[in-house]
């Protein structure tokens, strides 16, 4: 496994790729916020910050569709959300009688339901532009400008280089159980539900230790290569004159989707 | 499949600007707090020693157990971490993994992931070590079952504070969500419950220099204690109450102003959706088509472009 098994981020040369990752990250938040004060049932509105991620999506050359296709995630959430339209608040639209209880779906309830979803999929879609274009330790960078404590993205930055070390722990630790789990054909093998728990547990336990005393090794290996508690990166993090020029646009297109969404 | 979603991970659209922003405020002083306390009482080395944990964290979840028919259960940890790394250490940890998992996954979004962290990160941090600190001095047994105990309520807990935040933000019925979130939980905590025993079990055979009582009270006071019973008196008193009558609730939230401004906006800049000197709805109407077309115009554009470079290439 490499180093960046668990990045999310799609090579390219493109305008997208090249911004500034802070003004990536504020964008990406103002996105998302704006998303989120649009009253219900602006379609419109909703239309436009659509079309405003199309166009960072065909900007960043990955494709219309690149974000559409890892924008299901928020799925199965929807679930949670369907028990809006059932909102007393409108005007009943019809009258199911499942024999335990009546539901009665509203017109209100359903604006509600269609905002919820249209939100959630436009603001995950531009969460997965954003690190389809920003590589991850690039974003950690962008937070630490962004002024989040450096206690927290160095704590970030070593989760993410080690992430695919312990991975790498977990799939041995499971070839180990695995290699000593043979059974017969037709046969339930293992033993009952406690038994299994507790092997997780000492897996869990086991994984643990390894994984402290992996870190402390580490960090002597990082003081004797001169780490003094902060991790550095060769890109510069410079806001250039375009990258001023792509947040004005930005900010005038969402202030645009704003004016829209109350007034229409 | 490296990474498995789980499901108290709220995504973005779900909450309302306000309910996003009230738990993001109190996200924000906790892990302030915890920065500054960590700061002042860990040194350096422990930094990259909590990065490790992070990953630890997010690579213990990657280890299931088949539970039967075809589902399996996996691991949360926000009550391991505290328990082990104590409380302070353990919100950072919890909120580097539950940050993490939406920044870089998608699993719980950005603007909601100050109710993302309190509900998996500080809710269990409190509950998980404060029960622990509770009975530290106590017999091996005693730790183990309370610490698997404060595991499982810290899981309960976290699932009806997403009921509650999901509610206060108008998207669902708390009759409906609740009793299915707890339900669920309620068997998902046991696993969470069993495999913490299991694995502190180990650790404390294995390591017990990272697990005396000496080492756990230096790192949390008795206002843990305090605080974590506190907090599971609330869910106790709660849970029954919203889902038995939730009326009672409602009628609760209602007083305090809560439940008004989760539905419509009270953040209403212009009155009635129009603007008073564009007056009557001819206007708004023509400008609607305006941007209607200007948005057909948009996506024709775009997917012109696009395929026009599909065939050159």
């Amino acid at each position: 496994m490499h180093v960046d098994v668990f990045d999310q981020f799609h090579f390219s040369e493109s305008r997208v790729h090249s911004l500034d990752p802070r003004v990536k990250v504020v964008i990406t938040v103002a996105f998302i916020l704006s998303n989120a004060i649009l009253p219900d049932g602006s379609w419109l509105a909703l239309a436009l910050a659509w079309l405003f991620l199309l166009l960072g999506n065909d900007l960043s050359n990955l494709g219309l569709g690149f974000t559409l296709k890892r924008s299901l995630i928020a799925l199965p959430f929807a679930l949670v959300a369907v028990s809006a339209i059932f909102s007393p608040l409108g005007e009943p639209l019809a009258d199911w009688d499942l024999g335990f209880m009546i539901l009665v779906p509203t017109d209100a309830g359903l604006i509600r339901f269609a905002s919820i979803m249209l939100r959630s999929w436009l603001s995950v879609q531009i969460a997965i532009l954003l690190v389809a274009t920003t590589q991850f330790p690039d974003l950690i960078h962008a937070l630490e400008h962004l002024r989040l404590p450096r206690t927290l993205t160095t704590i970030i930055a070593f989760l993410f280089r080690y992430l695919f070390v312990l991975t790498n722990e977990v799939h041995r630790i499971q070839r180990a159980r695995k290699s000593r789990s043979a059974r017969l054909p037709n046969v339930r093998g293992g033993g009952n539900l406690g038994w299994r728990i507790k092997t997780t547990g000492s897996m869990v336990g086991q994984l643990f230790t390894r994984s402290y005393e992996r870190s402390d090794r580490i960090y002597q290996a990082m003081i004797s290569r001169g780490y003094t508690g902060h991790i550095r990166t060769l890109n510069p993090h410079q806001v250039k004159s375009q990258d001023w020029l792509v947040l004005g646009i930005s900010a005038g297109m969402l202030i645009l989707i704003q004016l829209v969404g109350w007034i229409l | 499949m490296l990474y498995a979603p789980t499901n108290l991970h709220i995504p973005d659209g779900f909450l309302t600007i306000i309910v996003s922003l009230i738990f993001w405020l109190i996200t924000i002083v906790m892990v302030g707090l915890a920065v500054s306390k960590t700061n002042k009482s860990l040194g350096e080395k422990q930094v990259p020693l909590m990065g490790v944990m992070a990953a630890f964290i997010f690579a213990a979840q990657m280890l299931n157990f088949p539970i039967a028919g075809g589902t399996s259960g996996h691991f949360l940890g926000g009550a391991l971490a505290a328990i082990v790394l104590g409380p302070w250490a353990g919100i950072l940890v919890m909120t580097a993994v539950v940050g993490v998992q939406g920044l870089l996954f998608q699993d719980g979004g950005l603007l909601v992931m100050g109710a993302n962290i309190f509900n998996m990160g500080i809710l269990t941090a409190v509950i998980g070590f404060g029960l622990y600190r509770l009975v530290v001095h106590q017999k091996r047994g005693v730790r183990l079952v309370v610490a698997g105990g404060g595991a499982w309520i810290a899981t309960m807990a976290a699932a009806l504070a997403a009921s509650l935040q999901l509610w206060l933000s108008g998207t669902t019925r708390l009759e409906i969500v609740l009793p299915a979130m707890l339900g669920v939980h309620a068997l998902i905590g046991v696993g969470e419950g069993l495999i913490t025993v299991a694995a502190l079990a180990y650790i404390e055979q294995t390591r017990p220099d990272l697990l005396n009582a000496e080492k756990t009270t230096r790192e949390g006071g008795r206002g843990w204690i305090v605080g974590s019973v506190l907090v599971t008196l609330a869910a106790v008193l709660i849970s029954p109450l919203a889902s038995g009558s939730p009326d009672g609730l409602e009628r609760v939230a209602e007083n305090l102003g809560f439940l008004g401004s989760g539905q419509d906006a009270p953040y209403q800049i212009l009155p009635d959706y129009t603007i008073p000197f564009l007056g009557e709805t001819a206007v708004s109407t023509i400008l609607a088509g305006v941007v209607g077309a200007v948005i057909l115009m948009g996506l024709l554009i775009l997917v012109g472009r696009n395929l026009r470079r599909r065939t050159e290439v």
